[in-house]
């Protein structure tokens, strides 16, 4: 549905975005991730057309959006960073707006904003005037406007920015189900919202791709991951130091407390996932020592993205 | 790129199907809620009470109306070109400034709808409240018809000369407000160069320029004047000229428009 080709964005001598390429398919969510500045809005606004790219392409539904810019909007529902909106407009009137642009009339626009005041929950400010609503009924009367056409593409800059966390929740649901039938692309600096939402993730840092992949194949990345945690109820912590330092299948040793210990021990190497657990739980067993605890760790989103996208300051391996 | 082959889900169905939405259309929606707008607003009703008082206090107070003894409007509308330079930079200098400020320009131009809808559609509804104030003008039209037997002509021609002005005007602040997300730099900007059109041909001013320059070139500054222009149509004359002259300025300043938009975009 999406298919961005090398783009770039230069803005005087600086690249704020350098040579992009991904593609999006239908029923895919990709979370756009990266510090602030990273180039996440700049990517946006050229897939929807608002500024042109430097270099490269965007093709939206087989419409470049270069070339044939009215047909490639047509597809697309865009949400803008900040949810900007006429304030001196009416909740319908706003919305009204939208939908006639849409190309919607009569019954059809009717029936166009009843369904997506229905979705956003706005039913209870529809005569308000944008102006006296809270961010969070402001931020949704945008989103509102963004689906009004039921998009097959959906572009979401920081869809749950300012909001508070039922509102969080309520957006990412939606974000979930509509993903399912559309492909769609949203930025956000909140890593467990990747997790609980998209199906592919990308990092972006000074205008670049730095990760792309699932957010479980992202995880693996990080040097948490495989790692086991364990926890024990009884036993000589020196004893124990030295034995499970001494482990076959464990290359390092974190002690994370002492009395009653516990200690993180980190694999040899990342594929015999469950060994070093298994091997844990037999010596445990066999010393007799109480388990309260012992899990292995999948790696943590936001321990990857301080690692790729701060390289000079990534935290030791301790 | 991970895909080599076209996805199949590429033609896809969408309510509004490619041709279905014409541009005028799309230009009457934006028209619509521009409208609406100005008057959701007290900007308009300033407006046009503004308009009003002042159009009334020049013609009655300023110009001795009823002591000229002529059943005829040239007062009325000889103040137009003064009482417009600052009333419509003040309708006009929000027409895209207000829309940076707020960031609904993106919204806006990432709908189905082309840059050129969007600046004629936002126009045209600034151009509708001002024409709206000069309507409000009537009873003068039917004042001096019950006082006098005026050349009705004239008067319908006075008219069209006033729209044509308030119409260059306002593509010259549409233009300025393309250019700031400020409406107070709007405005200035706007104010200057509605002023230049004027002095370009006044009297006074080519006068003074006169003893200076080439008559060929005061005649040259003076033909970008809107004052000319607007005098002769005052006469009665529709010279298809003064036409094109005011229809000129309006298509240059929103064609500038346009590319200010644009360079604006681009970065």
């Amino acid at each position: 549905m999406i298919e961005v080709q090398n783009l770039t964005k230069a803005f005087g001598a600086k690249l704020a975005v350098n040579d992009i390429s991904f593609t999006v398919q239908r029923g895919q969510v990709l979370g756009f991730l990266g510090p602030n500045g990273a180039g996440k809005t700049t990517t946006m606004r050229m897939i929807t057309g608002f500024i042109p790219p430097t270099a490269g392409d965007v093709v939206v539904g087989g419409f470049n959006i270069e070339r044939d810019p009215i047909a490639a909007k047509r597809l697309i529902g865009y949400l803008p960073e900040n949810a900007p909106s006429y304030t001196d407009m009416t909740v319908r009137g706003f919305l009204n707006f939208a939908a006639e642009l849409r190309g919607f009339r009569g019954a059809e626009k009717t029936r166009a904003v009843e369904r997506v005041v229905e979705m956003c929950f706005l039913g209870s400010v529809l005569h308000q005037s944008v102006e006296t609503l809270s961010k969070g009924f402001r931020h949704r009367t945008c989103f509102a406007q963004s689906i009004i056409h039921d998009p097959a593409v959906l572009i979401l800059d920081e869809p749950t920015d300012g909001l508070d966390p039922n509102q969080k929740h309520e957006v990412r649901t939606l974000i979930r189900q509509m993903g399912e039938k559309k492909a769609i692309i949203f930025s956000t600096h909140i890593l467990e919202e990747v997790e609980a939402v998209c199906s592919r993730a990308i990092i972006i840092d000074s205008g670049k791709i730095v990760a792309n992949g699932t957010p479980a194949e992202l995880k693996q990345k990080s040097t948490l991951a495989g790692a086991v945690t364990v926890r024990f109820a009884n036993g000589d912590p020196a004893s124990m130091k030295s034995k499970l330092s001494a482990l076959s299948s464990g290359e390092r040793l974190t002690i994370l407390s002492e009395a009653p210990t516990a200690a993180r021990i980190y694999p040899k190497n990342n594929g015999a996932r469950g060994e070093l657990a298994a091997e844990i739980g037999q010596l445990a067993a066999r010393e007799n020592w109480q388990i309260e605890e012992l899990h292995t760790e999948e790696g943590r989103l936001d321990e990857v993205f301080r690692t790729i996208t701060l390289p000079e300051t990534a935290p030791r391996k301790s | 790129m991970t895909a080599d082959t076209i996805p199949a889900d590429t033609v896809v169905n969408v309510p509004d199907a490619p041709g279905k939405r014409s541009s005028l259309g799309n230009i009457l929606t934006i028209t619509k809620r521009e409208v609406s707008g100005y008057f959701a607003s007290p900007v308009a009703y300033v407006f046009i009470v503004i308009f009003l008082l002042l159009a009334g206090f020049f013609t009655f107070m300023v110009s001795d109306f009823f002591d000229r003894g002529q059943a005829s409007l040239v007062m009325f509308f000889a103040w137009h070109p003064w009482l417009y330079l600052f009333l419509v930079p003040a309708v006009g200098m929000r027409m895209w400034s207000e829309e940076r400020r707020l960031g609904t320009i993106e919204l806006l131009l990432t709908m189905p709808v082309t840059p050129w809808q969007a600046i004629v559609g936002k126009f045209l509804a600034s151009w509708i409240v001002l024409i709206l104030a000069l309507a409000l003008t009537f009873p003068l039209v039917i004042t001096v018809n019950y006082l006098g037997n005026p050349d009705n002509g004239i008067i319908v021609a006075g008219y069209v000369g006033s729209v044509l002005l308030s119409g260059a005007y306002l593509s010259i602040a549409a233009m300025t407000s393309a250019m700031t997300r400020n409406q107070v730099v709007s405005f200035i900007l706007s104010v200057v160069l509605c002023l230049f059109l004027i002095l370009a041909g006044w009297p006074p001013v080519t006068d003074l320029l006169v003893h200076w320059a080439n008559p060929w070139f005061v005649q040259a500054i003076s033909a970008f004047s809107v004052m000319a222009h607007f005098d002769a149509i005052q006469k009665g004359v529709l010279d298809s000229r003064d036409l094109l002259y005011f229809i000129s300025v309006i298509v240059f300043c929103l064609f500038t428009t346009s590319v200010i938009l644009r360079t604006h975009r681009a970065g």
